[in-house]
């Protein structure tokens, strides 16, 4: 059977060696760093101060406004600062700081637990912010804000993304094979706050046992289909996703809601569905570690403000490590202070060794127009014509004549570019500057 | 940081790469055109290396000449010179004069190429730039095709290939008319096995159909190779001669014979495809085809020369531009592409 995918699109080696890893849990360092600003957002704003001590699951901060979230202590402890840590961009970030009671059971504090079932649509979305939840796919939007898009779009279905379509992931994986009920819980909860007549599990064909798993568990709710998709990069962009699913276009600037749809990350579902019912912030995360860098990868459960620098070190770095990245090779970060901590918004560490390191060490060659590019842009693009305009600072006619703010960066043009042009890299350097023009 | 720090590296994402490169490419090209360089030699003797070699030379010379300048002089290794130079030879008759193939390749290259701004900057393919001077330049010994030699004849240096630079060639050369010739002139058609074998008169490297399509395939299964540009061709060719072999078959060749002799294969496989002369949209490709193959039959059917694909593929060159212009695809979630 041939199965449902976009065009274009790339297919990088999958290398998802932790596939088969159970998640575990991570140890507490000894200090805890949470970053006010995990999110897209206003930054929250720090409860506690220097010298209090907190309970696991006790808010410290709370939201500034709708588009914030309120925050919560990852560990039983004493707060040792209020203060600021650099974050993964190198940037010095408001933090709350938490020393962990070495001898705590670090038992949860819970809030009063919700009956989801009474609660109004509203009140559900004020439940979301209320637990501080983010997108956790990556792009760490505030998951409130997503579930209630303007009333006056309908929004008909809801795509729980598990495609997971960059290479190493496989958290999303296994959060679908080791906790199905909590999809589906999810599911309903989301639901019921969009209005939606239907949702839709979509995963890649690399994950069928988790299609399986959870159209089980989905058998019982008409509403709840599931759909295997091709393995294909990059499969898990809302725009594409919706677009293989459904077969319409989310048009050039506009959000999935405009045709009636709602996208979320498996993982972001699941855990809705796991910690609304009890009025759980969220204090911890799964998160895939991966690469060749090192020597035990596998799937974790990390509390959130664990120093990257703890997590390398128990995942055993080793002397191949070449390059950390917060995210996944095609579209992750590549982190420049092993300080930093982990926020919400880190679906895994990927560090990759030498070998398993291609771009950049290449020697860049000229433009000779192969198409690759052009065959790979799942937007459509033209690539290398950007690329040409790029290298002449002509951004106005990148932006005016060809599209340039359509790019989402997915980086399947520097994938394929045989000459090693850095076209992505490029295209987000011009979308900076026209943006900073635009400003003043 | 620490102590413990390792060697890391701080790139922008995507980090993972595929692994075909540009040098590669050129390369998989080179390899692909080897078993008809080799039939050359079969067919024409040892003057057909000696003429390669000389387009060769004449093609990294300059090449080397102006790379030099660059930092590192690092354009010569991506093989780009080299290929243009054989791809020059291949299109030469076996009995040109030495010193003319060498100066093609200069030409192809400084020309070509050089002059645009290197690689990736020209507008038509350097290898025929360098034949449409060399055609414009010397009429006669481009046109002046030596007979096969085979087997027995390996050791065969035309007489005509030592000939000094602006000196008159010996004009008592045995000479010999490529099918294309045949049929424009003496209304005279040649086997199909012939053409597609290559034991006809012509240019070195395009005579033999079966290892021009061999190479074809070898290129596309290797992924270097927009297959639309050389199936569009060759079946506007097939058809746009079909109508004409309809309308008087004395007069016009049959569609195999049409895409069998000549540079057809040659050209429409190797050269029409060269990807910085030709459109980067899949609808462009098709349109670039369809254009070359409407004049080659054009002129093939009613221009002075036998021949017409240098002349097609050139003129479509300069058409790309606005060929890519106006067949921009259509971006994702927009009603239709921008011109």
């Amino acid at each position: 059977m041939r199965l449902r995918t976009f065009s274009h699109g790339v297919h990088p080696a999958e290398a998802k060696i932790t596939s088969d890893a159970k998640i575990r849990r991570f140890p507490f360092a000894n200090e805890l760093t949470v970053l006010l600003s995990q999110h897209i957002g206003r930054p929250a704003k720090a409860i506690v101060f220097k010298g209090q001590e907190v309970v696991r699951g006790e808010r410290i901060a709370e939201a500034d406004g709708r588009m914030s979230i309120p925050l919560f202590a990852p560990a039983t402890g004493v707060v040792s600062e209020v203060g600021e840590t650099i974050n993964a961009d190198g940037v010095m970030t408001p933090s709350i700081t938490i020393k962990p009671f070495p001898a705590s059971e670090q038992i949860v504090h819970h809030k009063k637990a919700l009956d989801v079932d009474k609660l109004t649509p509203d009140e559900l979305v004020s439940a979301i912010q209320n637990i501080g939840m983010v997108g956790l796919g990556g792009a760490a939007f505030t998951a409130h804000v997503k579930f209630s898009p303007p009333k006056d779009k309908t929004i008909e279905t809801f795509i729980v993304n598990g495609c997971e379509c960059e290479p190493y992931l496989t958290a999303d994986h296994r959060v679908m094979l080791e906790h199905p009920e909590d999809v589906i819980s999810g599911i309903k909860i989301i639901l019921k706050i969009t209005g939606a007549d239907r949702a839709i599990i979509a995963t890649e064909s690399n994950k069928q046992d988790a299609a399986d798993l959870l159209a089980e568990a989905a058998k019982d709710d008409e509403r709840i289909s599931v759909e295997v998709l091709k393995t294909k990069y990059p499969q898990g962009a809302e725009k594409l996703l919706t677009r293989a699913l459904l077969g319409k276009d989310v048009p050039s600037g506009g959000l999935p809601a405009d045709i009636g749809v709602v996208v979320s990350n498996v993982t972001t579902v699941a855990e809705i569905g796991a910690l609304l019912p009890m009025g759980c912030g969220i204090i911890e995360r799964v998160i895939t570690i991966s690469g060749q860098g090192v020597s035990k990868p596998g799937n974790f459960r990390v509390p959130i403000g664990t120093p990257l620098e703890f997590v390398l070190e128990k995942a055993g770095l080793n002397d191949q490590a070449r390059q950390v990245i917060f995210g996944g090779p095609m579209m992750g970060k590549s982190v420049s202070y092993l300080g930093t901590p982990i926020t919400e918004g880190v679906t895994s560490i990927v560090v990759l060794s030498e070998s398993e390191l291609a771009a950049g060490t290449g020697k860049i060659h000229a433009c000779i127009q192969c198409a690759e590019c052009v065959s790979s842009c799942p937007i459509h693009l033209n690539p290398s014509k950007l690329g040409r305009l790029a290298r002449k600072s002509r951004f106005d006619e990148m932006v005016e004549e060809y599209n340039l703010f359509d790019c989402f960066e997915c980086g399947s043009c520097s994938y394929v570019c045989p000459s090693h042009i850095p076209l992505v890299q490029m295209f987000r350097i011009a979308k900076k500057v026209v943006r900073s023009k635009a400003s003043g | 940081m620490t102590e413990k720090d390792p060697n890391l590296l701080l790139q922008h994402a995507p980090l993972l790469q595929q692994g075909m490169t540009t040098p590669q490419a050129m390369r998989d090209v080179l390899y692909a055109l080897l078993p008809v360089t080799l039939a050359a030699v079969w067919f024409f003797g040892l003057g057909a290396i000696l003429v390669l070699l000389a387009s060769i030379a004449g093609a990294a010379l300059t090449e080397w000449t102006f790379a030099s300048q660059e930092k590192g002089g690092e354009s010569l290794l991506d093989g780009t010179a080299l290929l243009t130079g054989l791809l020059l030879g291949l299109t030469l008759p076996p009995g040109l004069p030495l010193w003319m193939a060498f100066l093609g390749g200069a030409v192809s290259i400084g020309l070509g190429k050089v002059i645009w701004g290197g690689l990736g900057h020209n507008l038509f393919n350097p290898a025929l730039v360098g034949r449409a001077f060399l055609l414009a330049t010397f009429p006669i010994a481009m046109t002046t095709w030596a007979p096969l030699t085979g087997a027995d004849g390996f050791f065969t240096v035309q007489p005509s290939n030592l000939a000094l630079p602006f000196m008159q060639s010996g004009t008592d050369a045995v000479t010999s008319a490529t099918p294309l010739g045949l049929m424009k002139f003496e209304q005279q058609s040649t086997p199909l096995v012939n053409l597609i074998i290559g034991n006809t008169a012509g240019s070195l490297g395009e005579t033999s159909g079966l290892l021009l399509i061999a190479g074809g395939i070898y290129l596309w299964m290797r992924r270097d190779l927009d297959w639309r540009i050389p199936v569009s061709i060759l079946i506007t060719v097939m058809i746009f001669s079909a109508i004409l072999d309809m309308v008087d078959s004395t007069r016009f060749p049959d569609p195999l014979f049409s895409v069998f002799s000549g540079g057809m294969l040659l050209g429409s496989i190797y050269m029409a495809t060269d990807p910085v002369t030709s459109p980067i949209t899949p609808k462009g490709a098709w349109i670039f085809g369809v254009g070359v193959g409407l004049l080659v039959v054009l002129i093939r059917a009613f221009g002075g020369l036998p021949e017409g694909m240098m002349y097609s593929i050139l003129l479509m060159n300069a058409a790309t531009p606005l060929i890519d212009r106006y067949t921009q695809p259509r971006v994702f979630g927009r009603g239709k592409a921008l011109t």
